[in-house]
């Protein structure tokens, strides 16, 4: 039920942010439409349902986010400057590491993560172990790899899907 | 109002220097997987900059383009994803200066248990 609300909430938001109104008209059938696709969705649109608005799920969400997003504009900036550079810094490699997280949810979002992040690409995600391509390789172990592409978003994850 | 108009052309400018980049780091870097590396960072940012600018300068937009923001963070690196495991099953080999590829070496390892 709780998986149920959360999915009719999501949509129903998005149907106002695509018609842009609170007309009533609009919304009455925004709301019934969204009902209908919850009933089918909500069984695989959602883990947590509901749960996921805890305070403390919130609060590192909103952290998550603004990691992310500084993250972004570095890996930017840092892929930038290697393509600008005329002697090209790059060594690219293929290392592995492995993962913590238990739920898929959680993977699904650190493999998206690492893609957007400095200089790494996820390129397979086989159970707990990633393979990532990484531009400008520090290091082909395992354990510091995943210190160098994945610390600061893992704990994170971990408290927001586990 | 004149100056989320400011900001929003301001953010327009800012993700086509960053698509600008990407379109030039595909042409110069030297293999699949890192030109791959430029075309999804670098038109992530400057598609959503360029977005949410033009969400900025329009503010009855502003919701939408959220939306498609959103959209593009999260579809972007799925498939860019998709294109690098695709292209190192079809058997492309990454250019590397030192030859390391564990994602090889696992797969050499599954053939000779089977």
């Amino acid at each position: 039920m709780s998986r149920f609300i959360f999915t009719w909430g999501i949509l129903i938001l998005i149907w106002i942010g695509f018609t842009g109104t609170l007309n009533s008209m609009e919304l009455l059938m925004g709301t019934a439409i969204s009902f209908v696709i919850a009933i089918y969705a909500h069984r695989t649109f959602t883990h947590k349902g509901l749960g996921f608005f805890s305070p403390k799920s919130v609060a590192y969400i909103v952290k998550y986010l603004l990691v992310f997003l500084v993250e972004l504009v570095k890996s930017n900036i840092d892929v930038a400057l290697r393509v600008l550079n005329p002697k090209m810094p790059i060594n690219p490699e293929i290392v592995e590491f492995k993962t913590s997280l238990t739920s898929e949810m959680g993977r699904l979002i650190l493999a998206n993560t690492i893609t957007l992040t400095p200089g790494t690409l996820t390129v397979d995600v086989i159970d707990d172990t990633y393979y990532i391509h990484w531009l400008n390789s520090e290091t082909t172990n395992p354990e510091k790899a995943a210190q160098a592409i994945a610390g600061k978003f893992e704990p994170i994850l971990k408290e927001i899907f586990e | 109002m004149i100056y989320l108009s400011i900001i929003g052309h301001l953010m327009i400018a800012l993700g086509s220097v960053f698509l600008f980049l990407g379109a030039l780091g595909l042409f110069r870097l030297p293999d699949v997987y890192s030109r791959m590396q430029a075309g999804t960072k670098a038109t992530t940012l400057g598609a959503l900059s360029l977005i949410i600018g033009v969400g900025l300068i329009q503010p009855e937009f502003f919701s939408k383009t959220l939306i498609i923001a959103i959209f593009i963070a999260i579809s972007n690196p799925i498939s860019s994803h998709a294109l690098a495991r695709g292209s190192h099953k079809a058997g492309i080999k990454p250019f590397s200066k030192t030859g390391f590829d564990a994602y090889a070496k696992m797969k050499e390892t599954l053939e000779e248990e089977l």
